[in-house]
């Protein structure tokens, strides 16, 4: 089998075994198979905390946007929406942003400069969330009311997206804090994949007479696309699941609006909002059952990503896997 | 370096003699009365140095579902525990669990009119129409005719809830519940509700930093953080039809006015209390100790510390902003202790 080395199979268990490669290939065997392990615990652990919720809702957890914790009445519905609306806002704005500071700091920036930025990158990405959070209420939220909201209204008012009342708090907020959260993630692990492209790669498009640009834009970032698209993964996995600074932006409303300008919810932010004061058992289950959905959304959406990058990639497959 | 060795070693030997002499009890639950009560434990470890009570402020919901699991002694919450709840407990333990008052709080409307720094007066019907999301602009009749001479702008009203779960959103909605038919009918009360109308923010700060950014808006919060955060709030007129504005003797009021038909389980809601000085939006915060206990040295030690909580620990309450509990209702108390045993 491919994990083993090229001599494994002529060699007696013991001797490698004394070799240490043995000992070496369970214990990294180990540490692989937990990850799985540990999924399989996580699922199984949020499917049985929510039998409750489950056997009373069926289906219609996902089809319903009430959420009534006196009535007991509880629906997914508008939290996925919020959750899903907030993460394609955020991508739409740190994909483009990300990957074109990534390509400016691996191809055109100066490497002096280009570690430097990239030590402060990797200080934004340490940051906790709850201080996104406070920067949002207290930075980006009085902008987006002030100044943002209404100059998007005045311009795209005519599109369902920039209509109705404008707070401050709402999808869009919460998008752009998201953004500027993920922004670093897809930075870093760009530009480390375009610093690893090959110099050949390079050398071989300016010697056919590309330009700097050329070669670049044409060549490398191709080259690189697996790993960015990596990073954007990662970006969207933290979208969908961001808590804390969500929580503090979104304006905490259970309502499908087509607005961006409107108040919503996400389901991370109101299991982290209910969870510790919900007093009947079927809001703690319910709450668990959001996890659960919350927990698919990212696989699903995780799995689509990846057919997207198969699909591409055997497109172009000679410039990826040359 | 060897004395340094030494001076820990004995150190370490001196904790070892008091841990195994030390009794240790752990509560948790409501976050409102944590300031008192982290107070309250440490005043009185002074007293008995062998005795440490551990608090952790996880929420109401927490508290009572944590003292049901049995993975505490002790609970708090500032909601008293419903019917089922209780009975969840009494099938899990085979016995039934006290509820004590301890001191008391109260939940103030507050609100950023741009334009407006009077002290505004809110009628329940008011409150219930602006809540419901009934009355949407602020000078609307409901609100201008008690506040005569204020000039109200003719703006929409921004209505501003807690998200998270909160003893404050319960003692809010149990009084809109108890002035407006129409609020119980239709939302009701609990630590979260569905709110017809409005913007969640999170925690007190979420949603007086909320209010503060958002011209014309309206809020509740804890009078204690009200208080210890200079802000401006309004009046309410209580069941005798008087506006008053929230204050420690207000809400001790509120109680006296109540004590007279405390319920001998002490489960009792005093929004909306009778009395000319009574402040309506007025709560109880709650300890949940239960009635059985089969360590008795924790069984006394704790019966110890509610009886000086109820006496000399009162004296602590009101530098920290939180209003006495009335005579009557610690008499009744002090005889309800003995029902622990």
């Amino acid at each position: 089998m491919p994990s083993a080395g090229p001599r494994a199979g002529s060699r007696s268990f013991l001797s490698r075994l004394r070799d240490g490669d043995e000992i070496a290939r369970l214990a990294t065997l180990i540490f692989a198979a937990s990850v799985v392990l540990l999924t399989i615990l996580l699922v199984f652990e949020l499917w049985q905390q929510s039998v409750l919720a489950r056997h009373k809702f069926g289906f219609e957890f996902f089809g319903s946007s009430t959420w009534d914790p006196i009535a007991e009445h509880f629906g997914a519905l508008a939290f996925i929406y919020g959750t899903i609306v907030t993460a394609t806002v955020a991508l739409l704005i740190a994909v483009p942003l990300g990957i074109g500071a990534a390509i400016f700091l691996a191809e055109l920036a100066p490497a002096r400069l280009s570690d430097t930025l990239e030590f402060f990158i990797d200080l934004l990405a340490a940051v906790p969330s709850v201080i996104y959070g406070l920067l949002g209420v207290f930075i980006v939220v009085p902008l987006m009311r002030r100044y943002v909201d209404p100059s998007l209204k005045s311009i795209l008012g005519f599109v369902p997206l920039f209509q109705g009342p404008a707070y401050g708090l709402g999808f869009l907020t919460a998008g752009i804090v998201l953004a500027i959260m993920v922004i670093p993630y897809i930075i870093s692990v760009s530009r480390e994949v375009l610093l690893s492209v090959p110099r050949d790669q390079r050398e071989a498009a300016l010697a056919l007479g590309a330009t700097h640009w050329e070669s670049t834009w044409k060549v490398v970032v191709p080259f690189a696309r697996t790993g960015i698209l990596g990073s954007v993964f990662l970006a969207l996995a933290r979208s969908l699941g961001e808590t804390m600074a969500v929580a503090m932006v979104i304006g905490n409303n259970p309502k499908i609006s087509a607005s961006l300008f409107s108040a919503g919810y996400s389901i991370a932010a109101v299991i982290a909002n209910e969870l510790a004061e919900a007093t009947s058992e079927l809001h703690t289950q319910s709450l668990i059952e959001l996890g659960l959905v919350l927990f698919l959304l990212t696989f699903v959406l995780n799995g689509l990503a990846r057919i997207l990058i198969v699909v591409t990639s055997q497109r172009g497959a000679g410039s990826v896997r040359a | 370096m060897k004395r340094i060795a030494g001076i820990a070693l004995v150190l370490l030997g001196v904790t070892a003699v008091l841990w195994a002499d030390a009794l240790s009890i752990n509560g948790a639950g409501a976050t409102f009365p944590f300031p008192i009560y982290s107070k309250w434990f440490d005043e009185y470890h002074k007293k008995d140095a062998k005795l440490q009570i551990n608090y952790q402020p996880i929420g109401s919901g927490g508290g009572i579902k944590q003292v049901t699991e049995g993975t505490v002694d002790f609970g708090g919450t500032d909601g008293p525990m419903n019917d089922e709840q209780i009975k969840a407990y009494e099938e899990k333990h085979k016995s039934s669990i006290l509820h004590f008052p301890t001191v008391l709080g109260a939940v103030v409307p507050t609100y950023n009119i741009p334009g407006v720094d009077a002290s505004l007066k809110f009628t329940p019907a008011a409150l219930a129409g602006i809540f419901l999301g009934k009355v949407t602009k602020w000078n609307d009749p409901l609100i201008a005719g008690p506040n005569k001479g204020v000039n109200l702008p003719a703006e929409d009203i921004v209505v501003v809830h807690r998200a998270d779960g909160s003893g404050t959103t319960y003692c809010w909605t149990d009084y809109l519940s108890k002035v407006s038919p129409e609020w119980k009918d239709k939302v009701g009360k609990g630590t979260s509700v569905s709110w017809p109308v409005g913007l969640g923010g999170k925690g007190s700060e979420g949603v007086t930093g909320t209010v503060k950014n958002t011209p014309n808006s309206i809020t509740y919060v804890e009078l204690i953080y009200a208080e210890a955060n200079k802000i401006a709030y309004g009046e309410v007129q209580n069941a005798d039809g008087i506006f008053v504005k929230a204050s420690l003797g207000a809400v001790s009021a509120a109680a006296a006015g109540a004590a007279k038909d405390m319920p001998d389980d002490f489960r009792v809601s005093i929004t909306n209390a009778p009395g000319k000085t009574s402040y309506p939006i007025s709560t109880f915060t709650w300890l949940l100790i239960p009635e059985k206990f089969s360590d008795a040295a924790k069984r006394d030690a704790l019966k110890g510390f509610v009886k000086w909580a109820l006496g000399d620990g009162q004296n602590y309450a009101e530098s920290l902003s939180y209003a006495k509990l009335p005579k009557e209702v610690v008499a009744k108390e002090l005889k309800a202790i003995n029902k622990i045993q």
